[in-house]
């Protein structure tokens, strides 16, 4: 019963952490679109955070640069559990252009665990809308 | 009271995050430090390793929402080193999207603007609006964002009647809604006396500290590089350089506005008087060895890209001053002797346009030398406790 609860809870309100890595803002931007009226993530229950404590999925967009390194783990850890990663955009799955400049890590899965990866430079909002979709799919 | 909030680096509403450092006496702020380099991905030094093709796809992704300003800034000081022009309706095109993006970037800023101001529904209303632009962007383009469009000669795609006429009908809906919010933006009380008086900025500071864009414009200084030094097709296209005489934030935000409406008719000349030919002549694959520094009227300010070549298929050096860098200094001295409560507000009012992830500030109180990291979200708090209440000085005559 209290499975089916928290299931149930989960299902229909996944809160969402936004978190440039080191983006360039377009995926930013994309995200932050699908939250105003023509995507309109708010139906489904998605509400996005101001802070990791209260979020259950974090959407990272950026190539993990050095500076960053340490604060993404942070944020990583500061998530509550159940907690999910999507990797929005092409550079938090591998790099993306920036593959090979001396500041950049690569793809965030190389310092957290990835749940989605959302391909696309920049993602596009109804992208991001599919990929909390397949995350809810999993659950 | 002394307590350390040590709340992540990133904030969900405005995607342009810095570490800011600011002294307080308790609410005025006496002193301001910017913190930058979090999000140093290091694109100069990755642009000497790639080819001059190679480099437009890097210098689109140095931002997302001036993407076209940074390759257009490129691929003009590429053209000049390999001694080539591009066609003109190449030309147009280019500076047609160049238009479209200052149109997005602007009423993104509007948005985020009434959002600082705790205006959240105007906020929506105007990203609605917004999408218009981006599904232009998408007609034209087939991207949403990184356009792409340029490429060394020209542009990379061309445009057919059908799509002038759908550009065409978009626009005049998006201009019926300008107005609107033009109407709603500059009259509605509480928006206006929010932003009247905040973040003053005076003409002489604006000069010396080297402020550009909307920033400078709105302190009375009538400067633009579209019409100073004009590139493209600017010195072909009637257009004015939109000024505002108070300084602040509403001033700025008064700038931004009709900069839109220039925007429209701009691209209304575009398209009407589109030449017909070739879109793109043949570039050499290297330039002579040469340097060249480029200037543009991005969206946020002049945007410089400072190229030298050595005779080879990549650059030997590549500098880009963002306009936003232009702005750091000028903002310092907008924080000074304001309210804490007014520091998102003030910082969102330059367009910044760091692609970084830290939003913290931290606050150093003058009388004991002690620091706390305060994040955006408990300012934002702040500011809305502070406000509603408070008796401010207005300086500041309404400009419309």
């Amino acid at each position: 019963m209290l499975t089916k609860l928290t299931r149930w809870s989960r299902l229909k309100s996944p809160w969402i952490l936004h978190l440039n890595t080191g983006a360039c803002n377009a995926c930013d931007i994309e995200v932050v679109a699908a939250l105003t009226p023509r995507f309109d993530v708010e139906r489904f229950g998605i509400l996005l955070k101001a802070t990791p404590r209260h979020a259950d999925v974090i959407i990272c967009t950026g190539p993990a640069t050095r500076q960053m390194k340490d604060r993404l783990i942070r944020i990583y850890e500061q998530t509550p559990e159940p907690k999910f990663v999507i990797a929005a955009g092409a550079c938090a799955m591998s790099g993306c252009v920036y593959r090979g400049a001396y500041n950049v890590i690569g793809g965030i899965d190389q310092l957290i665990p990835v749940d989605v990866y959302v391909p696309g430079c920049p993602v596009r909002p109804d992208a991001v809308i599919d990929a909390v979709v397949k995350l809810l799919n999993k659950l | 009271m002394n307590f350390q909030i040590p709340i992540g680096p990133q904030h969900p509403a405005l995607k342009e995050p810095i570490g800011l450092r600011i002294t307080v006496d308790g609410e005025i702020i006496r002193e301001a430090d910017l913190r930058l380099g979090y999000n140093h991905r290091g694109i100069e030094k990755l642009a000497e390793s790639k080819t001059w093709i190679q480099n437009i796809y890097l210098m689109e992704r140095i931002c997302g929402i001036c993407s076209h300003s940074h390759t257009t800034c490129y691929v003009q000081g590429v053209e000049k080193l390999m001694e080539i022009q591009a066609p003109k309706r190449g030309l147009y095109i280019r500076t047609l999207v160049a238009e479209l993006e200052r149109i997005h970037s602007h009423l993104l800023w509007l948005g985020v603007a009434g959002h600082e101001a705790g205006f959240d529904s105007f906020f929506m209303y105007v990203w609605r609006d917004r999408e218009i632009v981006m599904d232009i962007l998408e007609i034209i383009s087939g991207n949403r964002v990184h356009y792409a469009i340029n490429t060394i000669g020209g542009v990379r795609r061309d445009l057919d009647e059908l799509q002038v006429k759908n550009i065409l009908d978009s626009l005049s809906v998006l201009r019926k809604r300008s107005e609107y919010y033009l109407n709603l933006g500059t009259t509605e009380p509480s928006f206006v006396a929010r932003l009247a008086g905040v973040g003053y900025l005076s003409k002489e500071d604006a000069l010396a500290l080297c402020a550009v864009g909307p920033t400078l414009r709105a302190s009375g200084v009538p400067m633009d590089v579209r019409k100073d030094d004009p590139y493209a097709v600017y010195d072909e296209v009637p257009f004015e350089v939109c000024t505002a005489d108070t300084g602040d934030v509403l001033g700025r935000t008064v700038v931004r506005i009709k900069e839109l409406f220039q925007s429209y008719n701009i691209i209304e000349y575009l398209l009407k008087n589109l030449p017909t030919g070739p879109i793109a002549v043949r570039a050499p694959r290297r330039p002579k060895s040469n340097e060249v520094v480029s200037r543009y009227e991005a969206p946020r300010g002049e945007n410089i890209h400072y190229i030298k070549s050595n005779g080879t298929e990549k650059p030997e050096r590549l500098k880009v001053r963002a306009p936003t860098l232009g702005n750091y200094a000028a903002t310092i001295k907008m924080l000074k002797n304001g309210f804490i409560a007014d520091v998102p507000l003030i910082f969102a009012a330059i367009d910044p346009c760091i692609c970084c992830a830290e939003r913290a500030v931290a606050i150093v109180d003058a009388r004991t030398g002690q620091e706390k990291i305060v994040s955006t979200s408990s300012l934002k708090q702040l500011k809305q406790n502070v406000s509603p209440n408070k008796e401010r000085k207005r300086e500041v005559v309404w400009p419309l």
